[in-house]
């Protein structure tokens, strides 16, 4: 799984992006964002609150609920301010 | 219909012209342009989810072109680091008629504010810096158009 991070999760995080084979049955992105979260103190930090965080399925916005497959890139990052 | 983005900046009458060079359907044009507020901003910088940020703004788009007769649409906007007066991002939306072409650049602007992946980080005068939290106002902007 492929694993992208923006803005203040990814300074958070430490990092960009990585690929991650979980070591847990991963079937929603919640179960990513659980899994992740065990990881350590910064990710600890950056999925604290879910309720403040953003996610996209193969660059496409999506949920929590949301079901993944090994292939896919899954982002996290908080709410968009363009414009 | 176009979506271009850019860390250089761009000329508004050049985008523009090129926008309706050698067309003769267009009646009505109307662009939005944002910049970088000063004040106790000093710089900004845009981050943007390369693939993502293009795909999205392409539907946004579409979904203006489903919605309105247009002609021709334009979304540019830029990323990097920003001074305060520097321009952001353009939108133009090209229709026979006004009232469509008005409508449609101002749900361009919308859906771009909450649905396209930009995150704004300012630095102010005191050496800080922090990511642009999301206005309700913009949901409520873009909840208009349901």
């Amino acid at each position: 799984m492929r694993i992208r991070y923006f803005a203040w999760v990814r300074e958070r995080v430490g990092r960009a992006e990585e690929e991650v084979q979980p070591t847990t049955p991963i079937a929603t992105v919640a179960d990513l964002a659980d899994w992740l979260a065990t990881r350590g103190p910064g990710y600890e930090a950056a999925f604290a609150d879910r309720n403040r965080l953003r996610v996209a399925v193969n660059q496409d916005q999506a949920d929590f609920t949301a079901h993944i497959a090994a292939n896919d890139e899954i982002a996290f990052f908080p709410p968009m301010t363009g414009g | 219909m176009t979506v271009r983005i850019q860390s250089e900046d761009f000329d508004i009458a050049a985008e523009l012209a090129a926008l309706f060079a050698g067309r003769d359907d267009m009646g009505a044009i109307v662009t939005f342009s944002g910049l970088v507020r000063g004040g106790d901003v000093t710089a900004m910088t845009l981050e943007h989810y390369p693939g993502m940020t293009e795909k999205a703004l392409q539907k946004i788009e579409a979904e203006a072109n489903a919605r309105w007769p247009l002609k021709a649409t334009l979304i540019l906007h830029r990323v990097g680091r920003l001074l305060p007066g520097e321009r952001i991002v353009l939108v133009a939306a090209a229709s026979q008629t006004r009232h469509a072409a008005f409508e449609a650049a101002s749900f361009l602007m919308d859906y771009l504010k909450t649905d396209a992946p930009f995150w704004k980080n300012e630095e102010h005068a005191d050496g800080t810096s922090a990511w642009v939290d999301a206005r309700k106002a913009d949901s409520s902007a873009k909840a208009r158009w349901r």
